[in-house]
């Protein structure tokens, strides 16, 4: 049996509520290969984060595991980066010293200083905050501060990065920006990444595969789509490509028509 | 430098280069005049109601004798510093006589022992209070992190907190002061016993404030960080101090300043009771002197203190604004 980056298999997770339990996920099963783009979609409240959450670590699941490279995942740790929705960065730190604090951290006894000023400067200059790093997050723009984020996940040298909706609170220019930057980063590191969106285009655009989901309670994956389109995809050649239309019209389908969601 | 950081000179630095005249006599008017209208006020009221009211010691007094006492209080300061110069001049003469005698005769240097004068008092006053205040920030903000990071020892502490915190320093006194000459006993003792009731006394006091409030501000890290935490896996002493500390250090200053500001009134009262030479001291010495000019003299007291307090909360809100990280925030 040849064994997968990642792997999640059979994984379902309930949490204790003062009326009993509330089942959120079940029978999650997926595989990941080392360097694959993996996006998960669905209609909020289906419990991506959650999928997200127990891949971290930060969640324990109720039955099934989560395995990354064979070794089982029951903490959370640097080797599983996680790229957070409102950037979570410390805002008494600038962005040098964000990162320094997980540079700090992952490579306490593997790097010296000297390396590991280099290191955090690199990871900047990769997301393009090299001009701002002595800044502090409340000085600079919101797309700003979600590449300083960036900067700290990769910084980490991830086996895996986990990105919860990392564009969502920005806006569609920003939005592009960050995208074309993470595409650029993504074939010079060749990560393995899953990667929570809203965004039926982003998916498409950034994706080997797209996983979606089924509405919760008990959510599970739904369907999976792969994106057979060849890397590095520009946004503005593909606006006319007709297997990318059909690739973005498979997921507004499966989430418009087969799951609907229903406004209680 | 920027004239426009100046604050209050900033007004009348604009003025003079004829920059909007009107808008910066409004701020002058605003800035100046309006203060000291409200002390004009305040000294007339208090001259009118002074004459009015007789006590067994005379006439309360009003502004002026108030400050006929304070110059007769410098005066005094004077002249102890004046006699202090000559018993030490006296002394040394006395000295080099001996030693033309008898070059190997032992000679005594003494401390000149006068009495303690006003000045004297306030400063003794101080150190009391920062004792007590900085030994109860040693023991208060730890206790507050710890309760702020765990909900358990919260529940545990919290109800000891709230009976403690209302408890008034008149209470405590008499029991500090039993357990102090109980438990202190020395041949040579570093520190005077009625400094250390007033002291104890003043840090039972001013915990309580910086240990709520330091556990309100690790309340306040949020889930996100805790989150990056995690995933960082920071050991628990970095995760308190790169995350937990700073993210608290608004609140625990807020916390700091209310107890130096109860740490500074309870003072007061414990240096009355325990005979601590201080402001305290004073004003209780005087009472019983009842004099004619003992009244004006505890007045000046009364202001004094009210400034002194006014310039330690000052003092502590520079400090606030310098280790604040969120600049946003307007601290007043």
């Amino acid at each position: 049996m040849s064994e997968s980056h990642l792997e999640i298999t059979n994984v379902g997770i309930e949490f204790p509520t003062p009326k009993g339990p509330f089942r959120a996920l079940r029978d999650i099963n997926l595989k990941i290969e080392q360097g694959e783009f993996i996006s998960l979609i669905g209609h909020s409240g289906c419990g991506k984060s959650t999928v997200l959450n127990i891949v971290a670590g930060l969640y324990g699941a109720t039955e099934g595991g989560v395995l990354l490279d064979g070794r089982e995942v029951n903490a959370p740790g640097p080797e599983r980066a996680v790229v957070f929705q409102n950037h979570s960065l410390l805002p008494w730190l600038s962005a040098y010293e964000n990162v320094e604090l997980a540079v700090d951290q992952v490579f306490k006894k593997t790097k010296s200083a000297a390396e590991k000023k280099e290191w955090i400067e690199y990871n900047l200059k990769l997301v393009h905050m090299d001009h701002a790093m002595h800044k502090r997050p409340d000085e600079i723009s919101g797309g700003m501060k979600q590449r300083v984020g960036i900067a700290r996940a990769l910084a980490m040298q991830p086996e895996v990065m986990l990105m919860d909706e990392p564009f969502g609170a920005l806006d569609a220019l920003t939005r592009a920006h960050l995208q074309d930057s993470l595409m650029e980063i993504q074939k010079e590191l060749n990560n393995t990444v899953i990667m929570i969106t809203h965004d039926v285009d982003e998916a498409v655009l950034l994706s080997d595969r797209i996983v979606m989901m089924t509405n919760g309670p008990a959510a599970t994956i739904g369907e999976i789509l792969k994106v057979d389109l060849p890397h590095p995809r520009d946004r503005l050649a593909l606006a006319d490509d007709p297997t990318y239309n059909h690739y973005r019209s498979e997921v507004l389908r499966f989430l418009y028509e087969k799951q609907r969601k229903v406004e209680h | 430098m920027n004239p426009l950081k100046w604050g209050l000179i900033e007004p009348f630095y604009k003025l003079a280069i004829g920059e909007d005249r009107r808008g910066q006599l409004n701020t002058i008017v605003k800035m100046i005049g309006l203060p000291l209208s409200g002390l004009l006020i305040f000294l007339l009221v208090w001259q009118g109601a002074a004459s009015h009211i007789n006590t067994s010691l005379g006439q309360f007094p009003g502004p002026v004798q108030t400050y006929e006492q304070f110059i007769s209080l410098q005066e005094e300061a004077e002249a102890e510093e004046v006699k202090a110069q000559a018993f030490y001049e006296r002394q040394e003469a006395r000295n080099e006589r001996k030693l033309e005698k008898n070059p190997d005769a032992e000679i005594k240097v003494r401390e000149y022992v006068g009495s303690p004068t006003f000045f004297d008092q306030i400063g003794r006053s101080l150190v009391t209070v920062m004792a007590g205040f900085i030994l109860a920030s040693i023991i208060a903000v730890p206790i507050g992190i710890i309760i702020g990071l765990s909900s358990n020892a919260y529940a545990a502490v919290n109800p000891l907190i709230q009976i403690f915190k209302p408890v008034s320093p008149l209470a405590w006194l008499p029991l500090v002061t039993m357990v102090v000459s109980a438990v202190y006993v020395s041949d040579d003792p570093a520190f005077d016993k009625a400094f250390l009731n007033s002291m104890f006394t003043v840090l039972l006091c001013c915990l309580w404030p910086t240990i709520i409030n330091t556990a309100a501000g690790v309340a306040t890290v949020t889930q996100d960080l805790k989150n990056v935490s995690q995933v960082l896996s920071l050991s628990w002493w970095t995760h308190v101090r790169k995350i937990v500390l700073p993210c608290s250090i608004p609140m625990m200053f807020t916390g700091l300043r209310i107890s130096l500001g109860i740490a500074w009134m309870v003072l007061i009262a414990a240096e009355m009771l325990a005979q601590n030479p201080g402001l305290g001291k004073f004003v209780w010495d005087e009472f019983q002197n009842g004099s004619s000019d003992s009244l004006g003299r505890i007045m000046v007291a009364v202001i004094v203190i009210g400034i002194v307090g006014f310039f330690l909360d000052r003092g502590m809100l520079i400090l606030q604004k310098s280790v604040s990280w969120d600049k946003s925030v307007t601290l007043r």
